[in-house]
């Protein structure tokens, strides 16, 4: 690893950005039809142990989306790769716009206004 | 490692999610202290990266399979305690939309997939960034060995919520042994995934992940203190 001085700016955030939701939806939206539809290592566990049976049915189970599948949607593929598709929008709005909201605001020393951190605080 | 409902009892059920709603409240005030308007809109992309992730289980063993935790994952990237609400908004809408994991075991969810493994693969990275040598590209294999103990480190605090409140009498050793051991595999995958998503970001842009950038500031002091560039933002 060569720490040699690179002149030329590097690779604009807004791009590694579109490049990590470009991978997230291919990965919900294609790849997931190829996972392994085995019970996980909990289910497993709890099935070898003899408590899987006290597992109740989740009180969401009636969300359209129940199961990583859409209902209305025929085509298995189509079904749990739109499911996933909306899962990763949902998620990236929701922690996205909670980062957002708490991060640091650029707040300098120039700050004209010292009173708003008192109000913030 | 969804935990349903119906597998801890209620009074058990409740304290996970009084510890959860708490560890939420610190994140929150944590955060703060991590985000800036350059990293806080990767926060919401990591969370959708292991959002989708966790749907992709791999086979461990005959008939199990693992997916992804992410929360070593989380922690290295945007920092821990925006990794754990990245984390919290996972098991959220895994919950509510997809009915993965119980209503009433968000709380054991949280705790288990977030809370410890952000923790324990935050204290694990930092342990290894301190003894091995400074240099950027040690971070995506202390990344992956923290998120190798992270998964088994999580299956023993299962074992631990079982032993206090689990709703089958079961011997609690041959639990642990079970969960330990499959999820030692599963932290094998865990591993794997955590060292391309770190190391694909460092190949590109080191200074985005949260968990370079000590390294980095020590080799800009070292190397080149003159030609730093900075985001006019």
């Amino acid at each position: 690893m060569s720490a040699e001085p690179r002149t030329r700016r590097s690779v604009p955030v807004r791009w590694i950005a579109a490049g990590i939701l470009a991978v997230a939806l291919v990965l919900a939206g294609i790849v997931s039809y190829y996972a392994s539809s085995s019970p996980d290592g909990l289910n497993r566990v709890a099935q070898d142990k003899g408590f899987s049976d006290t597992a109740k049915a989740p009180g969401t189970g009636e969300s359209p989306l129940s199961g990583y599948t859409s209902s209305g949607v025929d085509n298995s593929r189509l079904s749990g790769g739109l499911a996933g598709v909306v899962g990763v929008l949902v998620v990236l709005t929701l922690a996205g716009g909670l980062t957002y909201v708490v991060r640091r605001r650029p707040r300098p020393d120039a700050d004209p206004e010292p009173g708003d951190r008192q109000k913030a605080a | 490692m969804h935990v349903p409902d119906g597998f801890l009892d209620a009074p058990t059920s409740v304290a996970t999610g009084v510890v959860a709603a708490a560890a939420i409240g610190v994140a929150l005030r944590g955060a703060r202290r991590e985000l800036d308007d350059r990293t806080a809109p990767l926060a919401g992309l990591a969370a959708a990266f292991i959002f989708a992730t966790q749907m992709l289980n791999f086979p461990v063993a005959s008939g199990t399979s693992g997916h992804l935790l992410g929360g070593a994952l989380a922690a290295i990237l945007v920092g821990p305690f925006t990794g754990l609400l990245c984390m919290a908004v996972v098991f959220l809408v895994q919950c509510l939309l997809f009915a993965d994991g119980g209503i009433t075991a968000l709380g054991t969810n949280i705790d288990l997939m977030g809370l410890v493994t952000v923790t324990v693969g935050w204290l694990v990275f930092r342990l290894l960034q301190i003894m091995l040598p400074k240099r950027i590209s040690m971070v995506p294999a202390a990344a992956a060995v923290a998120a190798l103990v992270s998964v088994p480190v999580a299956a023993l605090g299962f074992v631990g919520l079982y032993a206090v409140g689990g709703t089958v009498d079961i011997p609690l050793g041959n639990l642990a042994t079970a969960m330990v051991g499959v999820h030692l595999l599963i932290g094998i995958g865990e591993a794997a995934i955590t060292f391309l998503a770190v190391g694909s970001i460092i190949a590109v842009r080191p200074d985005l992940v949260y968990g370079a950038r000590r390294v980095l500031a020590q080799r800009e002091l070292e190397v080149r203190p003159s030609t730093t560039t900075r985001s006019a933002a």
